[in-house]
């Protein structure tokens, strides 16, 4: 579980980073008249190639493929008036594939600052109440308490929606983050608590203490690595609570604005059941988020079949 | 046990005090005002007027102990936005929810329970289906669920689309009216209690599991109980306990998730109603929503306690387990 978590975060890091420069095409461009475009089917003539849309009704935006003319894949040849949309176009005419791509940057890559300031966050917090004990632990536990018994999705809303409304990119991508540190934090605390408060009384503790090490150091040198297996397992849970997070913000308009690529903003767009109807592969970020959860979910039910209690 | 009920009361009191009151701090604190929406379109002098008149040219301290001293008579002020007082309002959507929530528990309690009991004392195929069914079923968060149900009732039509009842305005006999309720509840509830059933099925079926390993069980059919009877009455009452515990845990991600829902599906809910008194900085109608759902928090928590205490001898003799 342990080495499987670490793999599980280091491979979708690199995917957020890596994503964009698999992408056929810019987030941002918009085919002009390929709104709505569907995913186009791959031919296989010596190679994968495929027949560009034209569009064949403009009032029921239908498109047909003209079979005279083959174009291959979108990321050897692009040609202007003949895109290729393998998981179709938006309502703008931008290409589903790379906003997904693209998207994945925003989305992964908030979720992933998120989930390390909550930890890094729940870490401390979690080890100074179990080293200290008293009055500290007191406070900071039951602090934990309230905001784990809150609705998490609520105090998103309440601590997004009393921004301002509109902000840049890069604002929301920073306030959104602390606001997930912020209800993040808790589940990291409460078992990093209870392992440091077993382990403060174990020998290496003593031994570091004797030796006039301060509490600092045992916390970040000796106690803290104890919990890394705790930490990683939290990691792998808050990552995709908080892709989810990210989403809903940006579903119900609190979230990115609408021209940066990220999986809620591309939902936004599918909100609208009548568009969902006609065009179901708007909800492409939808499947990409579903798999991560499934992946999440396969990670964590594993051990807990060997070890039955 | 009355002590007990009494700090868990305590607790509750105080989760509905601190919640409405951050809940009203943080809106009148947050930039961009209810009064500053409206003054786009009014000249200076009416801006003022209904500053005024709301009482928003008031310090917050002022304002929050006018409120507070209301809310005490159960009194919780009107709303800005439509102009009704906050306890209507409130009372309506909060039974919108509280039917949504309701149904999406017992869908969930309907199919997850006996699901986890098949599947966890039974080998074979359908004990292997069930639960790729349930992994696949907790990965379908309500936001995506909803979404893709939407989806379907769109393409198919078995469902309406979203909203709680169609006929808008025309009046229906109570049995209509139910009729028309009925055909638009399944969808958000199943929505809503997917992930939850997946959850339950996999907790029981887990949980029996452990306890038909347990001796008496193993005694009960040397003594001759038949298998059935054995699981129902011997071993099913023992792996309680956790899938109980659940339901308490439960209560967050029902609310969280019916917020989503209701958004999509456009439930006339208590999530929509606070989403659009949040975005609109109307201060009452935010508070008096979030008092209502930390008050039924604070119930459901408290509700599944006092079930789990009941139905463990353990806890109900005061004995901690």
């Amino acid at each position: 579980m342990i080495r499987r978590a670490g793999l599980f975060l280091g491979v979708l890091t690199l995917f957020a980073v890596i994503a964009p420069w698999l992408a056929p095409y810019d987030a941002g461009k918009a085919f002009r008249g390929f709104l709505h475009a569907p995913p186009m089917r791959p031919h296989f003539e010596g190679g994968i190639v495929f027949h560009p849309l034209v569009l064949a009704d403009r009032l029921e935006q239908r498109f047909e493929p003209n079979r005279a003319r083959v174009v291959g894949m979108p990321w050897i040849e692009r040609f202007e008036d003949a895109p290729v949309f393998l998981l179709g176009a938006d309502d703008f005419g931008r290409d589903v594939l790379s906003r997904l791509l693209y998207g994945a940057r925003t989305s992964i890559g908030l979720s992933l600052v998120a989930t390390l300031g909550a930890v890094l966050i729940g870490a401390l917090a979690g080890a100074w109440a179990g080293y200290r004990g008293g009055w500290v632990d007191e406070a900071i536990m039951r602090l934990a308490d309230f905001v784990i018994v809150l609705p998490a999705i609520y105090v998103v809303l309440v601590l997004r929606a009393v921004l301002p409304l509109v902000l840049s990119a890069s604002t929301v991508f920073v306030l959104v983050a602390w606001i997930f540190i912020v209800v993040g934090w808790p589940f990291v605390a409460k078992g990093v608590r209870a392992i440091v408060a077993v382990e403060r009384s174990r020998e290496y503790v003593q031994a570091a203490q004797s030796l006039g090490a301060r509490p600092l150091r045992i916390l970040t040198v000796h106690l803290i690595p104890a919990c890394t297996s705790h930490l990683l397992v939290q990691a792998t849970l808050l990552l995709p609570a908080f892709i989810l997070a990210e989403a809903t913000l940006s579903f119900i308009g609190l979230g990115f604005p609408d021209p940066v690529p990220s999986w809620g903003t591309m939902l936004a767009g599918a909100g609208n059941y009548n568009a969902v109807a006609r065009f179901p592969w708007t909800l492409a970020p939808a499947v990409a988020i579903f798999a991560i959860v499934l992946l999440t979910n396969l990670l964590a039910s594993q051990p807990s079949r060997p070890a039955r209690a | 046990m009355g002590r007990y009920l009494l700090t868990r009361l305590a607790f509750a009191l105080l989760l509905v005090f601190v919640v409405s009151s951050a809940a009203l701090v943080l809106t009148r604190i947050a930039p961009g005002g209810f009064v500053d929406q409206q003054c786009v379109t009014l000249s200076a002098k009416e801006c003022e007027a209904l500053r005024k008149k709301l009482g928003l040219d008031r310090p917050l301290a002022v304002q929050y102990l006018s409120w507070m001293s209301g809310a005490i008579r159960l009194d919780f002020g009107q709303s800005y936005l439509y102009s009704r007082p906050v306890g209507t309002l409130v009372r309506d959507r909060a039974l919108n929810t509280a039917m949504l929530a309701t149904l999406a528990l017992l869908f969930a309690t309907a199919i997850g329970i006996p699901l986890g009991i098949y599947s966890g004392t039974s080998h074979g195929i359908g004990r292997a289906i069930i639960r790729v069914v349930s992994v696949i079923g907790l990965s379908v968060p309500p936001l995506i669920g909803s979404l893709v149900l939407v989806f379907l009732a769109a393409r198919t039509g078995w469902f309406p689309v979203g909203g709680m009842t169609s006929s808008t305005g025309i009046e229906l006999t109570w049995a209509q009216w139910l009729a028309d309720l009925a055909r638009h509840l399944p969808l958000p509830a199943l929505a809503l209690a997917i992930p939850m059933a997946a959850t339950l099925e996999r907790l029981q079926s887990e949980a029996i599991e452990s306890a038909s390993h347990e001796s008496f069980v193993a005694a009960s059919r040397a003594r001759g109980v038949d298998r059935m009877r054995s699981i129902l009455h011997h071993a099913w009452p023992v792996s309680l306990r956790p899938v109980l515990g659940l339901y308490g845990v439960m209560i967050g991600s029902l609310f969280s998730g019916s917020f989503v829902v209701e958004i999509v599906t456009s439930w006339p809910g208590l999530g929509q109603l606070m989403f659009n008194a949040l975005k609109a900085r109307d201060l009452f109608l935010v508070a008096g929503c979030a008092a209502t759902g930390a008050f039924f928090l604070a119930a459901g928590t408290l509700i599944s306690d006092l079930l789990l205490a009941y139905t463990d001898p353990r806890v109900r003799s005061g004995e901690r387990a």
